[in-house]
């Protein structure tokens, strides 16, 4: 089969996030970039799914010359080639980056044939737009299926879980299919060094696609007000233990 | 002034339950803000929203749809889409809201994919006019973006627990249709479900969560953890440097991308608090964070904490509970 899988290249934060370029992006000079972990599970699937049923998996990215690491970090894994839509790094709505998406799908499908599932993360990790599959699935007339936990291909379906209510729901789709994932649908495998030896000489297609119109058009950043305040201290090491049993008594929880 | 549709989903996803959920009503203030004393249209969808239909109009809607269909037994998020689609074309009104949640979000962005239209996902606040205006929620809530929404109409949904709900004491009129689907609305619907094993305290639900993080440094470290827990009748949660390391299963992941959690009480050790966990603990009323490094993050987050090895003092506290118990 063929499996191709979409991922954002994002920067790494953790603590306080900064602002820069008139509050219009996350001031990334001090941090590492990275995917996010719905992605990361994106990709471990995929590689699964290709190690089970045999075939290709591809690796595709909207992003900056950059982004070239994530691609490579992908391919490290086992993914076999990559398509990178290389942007000059300013942000893409999600209509915009889903419609430059389904062109390289349709034309690597003409050249290739069809992917029969083209996974991708629930949410991007930064903008949280919620979207790029629906409209993949849309565009392409393909069943599109969001926020899956469980995956299982069999007879040209494939079925799915999410979790609901306690429980998990099924649903069961034909393939070719659009499915997003959330962390926790596997636990991604780490790089070997033979892995990260052979990504290197895999192959990335480049296109430079042109950023349309922005109809989701961003105003400003903005990093929300918390009560930045500091905790108080109920002292250090074990012996802390009494002031830490009085304050849960006077929150009645003991 | 403008109509306004928004997409009202029934408590506990079971169609059953016939409450609106919270959720849907703050979508809901949202909407009637968008509509500045316009038309607010709310679409239930299936048999079991139609008990709820009738209290919607307390919460700010002008007018009830209760779509019903044979075909809608289960969730089917495109034939949904269809509907809320089709109903925004025959109303013409110039946004169509819904909540937050996940049903809401996948719906919505099938609305907009269909009309080929932005959408503008967890939206904190709303501005109406002929461009509508949006906050919005990045990175979990983490960072907020203030953007847009150049269209004709605006799809968007709302973040939970961001706008608060308004009770407008109103009432509105219940119209019951038949939508029209096609077998390809129908392609993706919910066929089964499979019952979680019962069990232990649910992490979502637990009014306290004892954590632990990198600092628990394996597996077994979480043997003090469970048995503080335990003595607190408390869930037991994790950081994702836990679950990625394999010591624990995502399930007991807090945040962005695990759970995200209400407690009265959050006890974090070992963690050092990045936003991406802190997202997920945003409506904890208390935290007490246990770390050796006085520097952490989290010691802003937290409102008490003690320093120190969390091997040594999460065994102490649980000593200290039981004596005081016995005491
Ligand atoms: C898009 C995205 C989504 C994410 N989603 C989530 C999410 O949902 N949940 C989540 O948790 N993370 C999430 N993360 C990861 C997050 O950024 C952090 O990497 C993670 O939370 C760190 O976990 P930690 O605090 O356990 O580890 P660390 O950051 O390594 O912190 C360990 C802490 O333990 C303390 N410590 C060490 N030893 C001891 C000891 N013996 N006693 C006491 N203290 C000790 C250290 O001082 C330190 O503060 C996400 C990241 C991204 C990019
Ligand atoms: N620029 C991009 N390049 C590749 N894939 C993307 C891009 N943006 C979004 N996606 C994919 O679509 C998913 C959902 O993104 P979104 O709808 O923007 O929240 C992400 O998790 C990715 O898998």
């Amino acid at each position: 089969m063929r499996v191709l899988v979409c991922i954002k290249r994002v920067p790494a934060v953790a603590g306080r996030i900064t602002l820069t370029d008139g509050d219009r992006a996350i001031d990334a000079r001090y941090l590492g970039f990275t995917i996010g972990p719905h992605e990361e599970c994106g990709v471990e699937e995929a590689v699964r799914l290709i190690e089970a049923h045999g075939g290709e998996s591809v690796v595709l990215t909207l992003g900056p010359a950059e982004a070239t690491e994530q691609l490579r970090d992908a391919m490290a894994l086992g993914i076999s080639r990559a398509i990178h839509l290389v942007t000059d790094g300013e942000e893409w709505d999600g209509q915009c980056a889903a419609a430059a998406i389904v062109d390289a799908v349709r034309a690597d499908e003409a050249a290739n044939g069809p992917f029969d599932l083209i996974l991708l993360g629930n949410e991007a990790a930064d903008s949280g737009g919620y979207q790029v599959p629906a409209r993949l699935g849309r565009a392409l007339g393909r069943p599109a299926v969001a926020g899956i936990k469980g995956l299982a291909v069999a007879d040209g379906k494939v079925r799915l879980e999410q979790e609901a209510g306690g429980g998990r729901d099924v649903y069961e789709v034909a393939l070719p299919a659009v499915v997003s994932v959330l962390e926790g649908i596997n636990l991604p495998r780490y790089p070997s060094v033979p892995g990260r030896i052979r990504a290197k000489s895999k192959p990335i297609a480049p296109s430079s696609p042109v950023r349309p119109e922005q109809r989701l058009a961003m105003i400003r950043l903005v990093v929300p007000q918390t009560s930045a305040t500091e905790a108080v201290v109920l002292g250090n090491g074990p012996d802390a233990a009494p002031a830490v049993v009085d304050m849960l008594a006077s929150l009645g929880v003991l | 002034m403008r109509a306004v549709l928004c997409l009202v989903t029934v408590a506990d996803g079971a169609a059953a339950s016939g409450v609106a959920d919270e959720v849907s009503l703050q979508a809901l203030a949202a909407a009637s803000a968008l509509a500045s004393g316009g038309a607010v249209h709310a679409l239930v969808i299936g048999e079991g929203g139609a008990s709820a239909a009738a209290d919607l109009g307390a919460w700010g809607a002008t007018q009830v749809h209760v779509a019903t269909h044979l075909a809608l037994t289960s969730f089917a998020p495109d034939a949904w889409a269809r509907i809320l689609a089709d109903l925004a074309d025959t109303l013409g009104v110039a946004a169509v809201v819904g909540p937050g949640s996940d049903a809401g979000n996948t719906v919505l962005a099938r609305v907009a994919a269909r009309l080929d239209l932005p959408f503008a996902a967890n939206c904190t606040a709303v501005v109406p006019g002929d461009t509508v205006v949006v906050t919005r929620a990045r990175w979990g809530g983490s960072l907020l973006e203030e953007a847009a929404i150049n269209a004709p109409r605006a799809i968007l949904t709302t973040q939970p627990h961001s706008i608060a709900k308004t009770s407008t004491g109103g009432s509105a009129a219940v119209v019951t249709f038949a939508p029209t689907l096609d077998d390809a609305d129908l392609a993706v619907r919910v066929v089964g479900h499979v019952e979680a094993a019962k069990g232990g305290v649910s992490l979502a639900e637990a009014k306290i969560v004892v954590s632990g993080g990198r600092g628990v440094g394996s597996t077994d470290g979480f043997a003090p953890i469970e048995e503080l827990a335990g003595l607190l009748g408390a869930a037991v949660g994790c950081s994702r440097a836990v679950t990625i390391s394999g010591w624990r299963p995502h399930t007991d992941q807090v945040g962005q991308t695990g759970t995200k959690i209400a407690p009265d009480l959050y006890i974090a050790c070992g963690i050092s608090g990045a936003t991406q966990h802190m997202a997920g603990v945003k409506g904890a009323k208390t935290i007490l964070a246990i770390n050796k490094d006085h520097e952490a993050p989290i010691m802003t987050g937290a409102d008490y904490a003690v320093i120190g090895d969390l091997a040594t003092v999460v065994p102490a506290i649980s000593a200290a509970i039981r004596a005081r118990r016995t005491g």
